[in-house]
């Protein structure tokens, strides 16, 4: 009975202290971004790793999704004639939900990762001992600008997704599968409106706020070398990955009253 | 103003129950070369990190160039860390910055130059420790352990700090490479332009120690054994740093 019951307990004490350490990491986030030195290249240089080159993925996975929404739901709305709908369907479904979840989970795994290797392997390798040794600000150094960057990218390229997917979803469905292309645009004013695309953008602007604090918190917390890193790497992914999809939850239904 | 560049007294340091350091006190001179000496798990890490104040004392005080670091907050203990200049153990260069960026980096960081100023004040850094011209543009992965090190001491000295800290400067190198650190130690040391520089070594390398050292300092189980000047050091009659001595 003993072992269960420490097993809980250390179990506990641990998800504590990891809420714990992760509430202080965002508390200085909120702390050094308002202090100068303001690090403009280094943000930039991050918008360009987090969003410039996710841009190819982005197009590519945008472009098949909205492609293959578009056959799916006119499939199903052709038994009840009303495949004239397939316009807003796809518009809607990528305008709330698909551009920013998906484009999110994308950047967890591509950029996500990323910043967790290359903090966790400037850890063990005393790069970040060195910043700090040279008077540098580690955190406000490595952190600040990749969460700045990552909250600024994200809804960008879920922008950029949208706009694909539709362009997916127009394609099959006028070219391939022969709506009318004016029905079609006509039913996509009459059903998508602005609050549809600002609720994908505040979903997208958490997201890159979420995926780049745990990237950058994984990073800070590599120890043990180079499976440290890899391990670190790897939860910055899976975690990038399940806040998106819990906070995905979360702020649908937040917005689905507020918008 | 105080002879010695460090003054630790009493420093103990406790992690829970274990007792790292324990009343550990010393003197360290300005100008002069000091070498800290002891086995792995010794302490000797642990004291540098005290130094450079980035590990508070349980109890105890550590005094840098006159100034208590106890007395210092977090941004101005920062910046009071710029008198210091480490070269790390693998040198610690910044993967994505080419040699001459990485010598570069803390002058544009901290220094308002103009870029010629910057241009000359690295490439005068980069001769000054021995590296030729066409390794300016390379990557740390591209450079030898030996021109690693060079580049790290290039660095370090970039902001010319008043003491130098080299944390394990010849583990893991060759005969020949070890020489050309401790000659590059030395070098450094003596040279006119590092006015009064103060340089500390930690280490195991008992041999390089002793040849280029004018303070030792043993440090055994997070105890100073014995710190005395290195002649003395060598016909020391602790039984400990005798043993240590001998199997080196």
């Amino acid at each position: 009975m003993r072992v269960p019951v420490s097993i809980l307990g250390s179990k506990t004490i641990q998800t504590f202290s990891s809420i714990g350490r992760i509430s202080i990491f965002i508390h200085r986030f909120f702390y050094w971004i308002f202090k100068p030195p303001f690090r403009i290249r280094l943000i930039v240089d991050q918008l360009y790793f987090i969003g410039n080159k996710s841009v190819f993925i982005i197009l590519l996975s945008g472009g098949f999704t909205g492609m293959v929404l578009a056959y799916q739901t006119y499939f199903g709305f052709k038994l009840i004639n009303i495949d004239s709908l397939v316009g807003p369907v796809v518009a809607l479904s990528m305008a709330r939900e698909l551009a920013p979840v998906l484009a999110g989970l994308i950047v967890s795994g591509r950029a996500g990762g990323a910043m967790a290797a290359e903090i966790g392997t400037m850890k063990v390798t005393e790069q970040i001992d060195a910043l700090e040794v040279m008077g540098i600000n580690s955190f406000q150094y490595l952190a600040v600008p990749r969460i700045i960057a990552g909250t600024i990218a994200l809804p960008l390229l879920s922008v950029l997704f949208l706009l694909i997917g539709n362009v997916g979803g127009w394609f099959v469905g006028t070219k391939a599968l022969m709506i009318d292309e004016s029905l079609y645009f006509a039913k996509l004013s009459d059903f998508m409106f602005m609050a549809d695309i600002y609720q994908g953008l505040i979903k997208a602007t958490f997201f890159g706020f979420f995926i780049s604090l745990i990237g950058t918190y994984f990073g800070f917390s590599v120890s043990k070398g180079a499976e440290g890193v890899g391990r670190g790497t790897n939860l910055a992914v899976v975690w990038g990955m399940i806040v998106v999809l819990i906070s995905d939850y979360i702020l649908t239904s937040i917005l689905v009253k507020v918008l | 103003m105080s002879e010695y560049a460090v003054e630790v007294e009493n420093l103990v340091k406790e992690y829970s129950d274990l007792r790292i350091l324990k009343e550990i006190s010393l003197k360290i001179p300005k100008g002069k070369i000091t070498t800290i000496l002891g086995f792995s798990g010794a302490g000797k890490s642990t004291l540098l990190k005290h130094f450079l104040g980035i590990v508070k004392p349980t109890k105890g005080s550590v005094n840098i160039l006159g100034t208590d670091l106890s007395s210092l907050r977090s941004e101005e203990l920062r910046d009071f860390r710029r008198n210091f200049g480490m070269v790390f153990q693998y040198a610690a260069l910044f993967d994505s910055l080419t040699t001459f960026e990485n010598v570069a980096f803390p002058i544009r960081e901290f220094l308002d130059s103009e870029d010629h100023e910057i241009i000359d004040r690295v490439n005068k850094l980069l001769l000054s420790v021995g590296l030729k011209e066409e390794s300016f543009y390379k990557y740390p992965h591209e450079l030898s352990g030996g021109m690693r090190k060079r580049v790290g001491l290039a660095r370090a000295l970039a902001l010319r700090p008043k003491i130098m800290l080299y944390d394990e400067p010849t583990t893991g190198l060759d005969p020949i490479t070890t020489k050309m650190v401790n000659d590059l130690i030395l070098d450094t040391a003596n040279d006119p332009e590092q006015n009064e520089l103060t340089s500390i070594i930690i280490s195991h390398d008992v041999k390089a120690s002793l040849e280029i050292s004018d303070y030792v300092a043993f440090l055994e189980s997070g105890e100073v054994l014995e710190y005395l000047p290195v002649e003395e050091f060598k016909v020391s009659n602790n039984s400990m740093i005798k043993k240590f001595i001998e199997l080196s």
